[in-house]
């Protein structure tokens, strides 16, 4: 057993196929299931897991890829921070390619600014530690999974009693934007496959709003294809019984309180805060600042400096899409001017992003 | 975006690379365009066909599991002659070194050149070298050059797939990515996997003993097997159908790729061929290969299936279909 091959049991997959074709046979209305997390859109684009599945359930993607949501002024504001003399930005591999306003972090790199991907926000903190004469700025950006690694090396930055590492937050959380799409008459979601990692982190008890007065099926479900499939059946079973539950497909990982240590030290270092997401708005509530006893490391207040003027990209469907509204294939600007390699918006930037994953496998 | 800035993902071998070629390095230089591009040239002179290519390497680190940035540079422009058919005869080596280099490193460098020429039987012939200040190069650059002839009756090229020929690949895909990848970020993953680095010129004559069922060889290097396939497909106007089942991958190389959320498909390869084979010579091709040191695990991966405007498709191992495309933009940088 390597935990790999057995979640990507073909048989076991076309089992569950079987299983769900079977039960919405006949219907006339088809199921709408959103899935928010940016990995689900990915493996359910790389398995071909929409094509395995009837007419009758629909699968659309969410919000939930941090990339994506991220918007064009805190872009504009690491250009920024990239060009003052003496700064490194450190950062994941998918934000060099985000267009801001007028450039992306990648053209910037291009120009000579010095621009580092890791792998970890403490790479980050190793390279301020062992350059004392740099600025390090980490862009955290993410969701609950992530934020808790970025206020991990803010703890690490203060123990090892560094004064040159900073972090640009735009750390957002996932609850409130499910609730808010879930009250969205356009969209008429018929249950939400919850994300795997997040829900490690908060706990699948934090559905329970959705799931008990929203009246929405929640199931947490993990990112590989038999994960996926049960997922989906828990859901239609969930619909066809008229019912409204938090299930937990991902038991292996997720419980029902999450990781009550990580929890601990968000909220030590973070506090709730409004903040804007890409094509949605700003949405109160739904973001993680630094906290005033670690206001020192945050980039935006102890950094001063010029951010361009806002420019948004015009014709970009990026927010309908991120919404599940409207498909990638429906946007005028899809795989014509906005391609992975000369994005628009920033579905088509991070590898899960909607778009990508559309254009790279679903075409 | 800034359309003057030359960006990293230029040199991924992916859709950047094709765009800067086809948009402004083929139409200045020659005029021939990228799609009917090969591994190597093949001129005529006197009757006597020849395959030229030429490579630069500039890998970072220049050290790394299963080889270094020398017996990356003889290898890689041994098998650019060998997937025209060529049998490899001469090359140069043109050396660019960073000022304070490490002279014992470069020992230990062109020590392993000189044994991968011997090994593959090609001979260095002439070079050059040049140093420059410190830091206007990173430590090594190499670019190596090679002739090859092509023997009488070998026909090999990008656009000789036709409907019903199989893919064979000699072995698994992404180990030198990976090891690469693995090696530059010290990543301690608990994996001992070593770049695939090796001159496929010795398989390639093995091959090359099924005649005119062999249509098709490539290499499936920067932008890995889905690239290749892509620009293939394209080059012969067909659909190419993959079996993800089939597809040989080592456990390491797949559990880095599902860590860093990499796609193997798209990850490099320094010492594997892609062997576009007639239905009825594929088992017997298939066997040969098997019999040779570097084709121990070479499958059959899948198949030309429809003439196309040149796709390629993956039955995923849980049976559904999706589509797959060239590299977009990077995803390693600086493997080769």
């Amino acid at each position: 057993m390597n935990y790999l091959d057995e979640f990507r049991d073909r048989q076991v997959v076309l089992g569950f196929a079987e299983r769900i074709r079977g039960l919405v046979a006949g219907r006339t209305t088809p199921m709408t299931f959103m899935e928010i997390c940016g990995t689900h859109t990915m493996a359910i684009y790389q398995y071909g897991i929409r094509s395995l599945l009837p007419a009758e359930v629909r699968l659309i993607s969410g919000p939930g890829c941090p990339v994506c949501v991220t918007p064009n002024g805190y872009v504009d504001r690491a250009i920024a921070l990239a060009r003052l003399p003496g700064t490194v930005i450190a950062t994941f591999g998918d934000m060099v390619r985000v267009p801001g306003s007028s450039t992306s972090l990648m053209e910037e790199r291009a120009r000579g600014a010095d621009i580092r991907i890791v792998y970890s926000p403490l790479d980050a903190v190793a390279l301020a530690a062992k350059n004392p004469q740099l600025r390090v700025v980490f862009l955290g950006v993410g969701f609950e999974t992530t934020a808790p690694a970025i206020a991990g090396s803010i703890l690490a930055a203060e123990q090892r009693g560094l004064a040159n590492y900073f972090v640009l937050t735009a750390h957002k959380t996932i609850p409130v934007p499910m609730q808010i799409l879930a009250a969205d008459p356009e969209l008429s979601i018929d249950g939400y496959l919850c994300p795997a990692h997040v829900s490690a982190i908060i706990g699948a008890n934090a559905y329970r709003p959705l799931a008990e007065e929203q009246g929405v099926p929640c199931v947490v479900t993990g990112f590989e294809p038999t994960d996926v499939m049960q997922g989906v059946e828990m859901l239609v079973r969930q619909v066809l019984a008229g019912e409204s539950r938090v299930e937990n497909q991902y038991r292996r990982v997720v419980t029902a309180e999450g990781n009550v240590r990580a929890q601990a030290v968000l909220a030590q270092v973070f506090t709730p805060c409004d903040v804007e997401w890409r094509g949605i708005g700003v949405i109160p509530g739904s973001g993680l600042r630094i906290a005033e006893p670690y206001a020192r490391y945050d980039a935006e207040c102890a950094i001063p400096v010029a951010v361009e003027e806002l420019r948004e990209h015009r014709g970009c469907l990026c927010g309908e899409i991120l919404k599940g509204k409207v498909s990638p294939f429906a946007c005028p600007l899809f795989a014509t001017t906005c391609t992975p390699e000369a994005p628009v918006g920033a579905c088509m930037v991070s590898s899960e992003g909607t778009c990508a994953a559309a254009y790279k496998y679903g075409r | 975006m800034d359309k003057d800035l030359i960006l990293l993902g230029h040199g991924s071998g992916g859709k950047l690379s094709h765009q800067l070629l086809d948009e402004l390095i083929i139409p200045t230089l020659s005029g021939i365009p990228v799609a009917g591009q090969n591994d190597a040239a093949v001129v005529e002179h006197n009757g006597q066909r020849l395959a030229f290519t030429t490579d630069s390497y500039v890998v970072d680190p220049i050290f790394f599991p299963g080889g270094n940035i020398g017996t990356l540079a003889v290898n890689g422009t041994v098998n650019d002659l060998a997937m025209m058919g060529a049998r490899p005869l001469f090359m140069s080596v043109g050396l660019i070194l960073e000022e304070g280099m490490s002279r014992r490193e470069l020992a230990a460098i062109l020590a392993s050149m000189r044994e991968a020429a011997d090994l593959a039987g090609i001979a260095i012939v002439t070079g050059d070298t040049k140093v420059v200040p410190r830091g206007k190069a990173d430590r090594l650059f190499i670019n190596t050059s090679g002739v090859g002839v092509v023997e009488n009756g070998v026909e090999i090229n990008g656009c000789n797939a036709r409907v019903g020929d199989r893919i064979i690949i000699n072995g698994t895909i992404g180990d030198h990515g990976i090891a690469v990848l693995a090696a530059r970020e010290g990543l301690e993953l608990g994996t001992d996997v070593e770049s695939d680095c090796a001159a496929l010129n010795g398989l390639v004559s093995e091959l090359l003993l099924e005649g005119d069922a062999l249509h098709v060889l490539r290499d499936p290097t920067r932008g890995g097997v889905a690239t290749t396939l892509k620009e293939i497909a394209i080059q012969s106007k067909v659909t190419v159908t993959l079996r993800e089942e089939a597809l040989p991958l080592k456990s390491g190389v797949r559990g880095v790729c599902s860590i860093l959320g990499l796609d193997p498909l798209y990850v490099a390869n320094e010492g594997k061929l892609l062997a576009i084979v007639s239905p009825e010579r594929a088992d017997a091709a298939l066997e040969r290969m098997r019999l040779h040191p570097l084709g121990r695990d070479a499958a059959i991966i899948g198949e030309v299936t429809a003439v196309s405007d040149g796709r390629v498709q993956l039955e995923t191992s849980v049976g559904g279909m999706r589509g797959v495309e060239m590299l977009a933009g990077e995803q390693l940088p600086r493997i080769c």
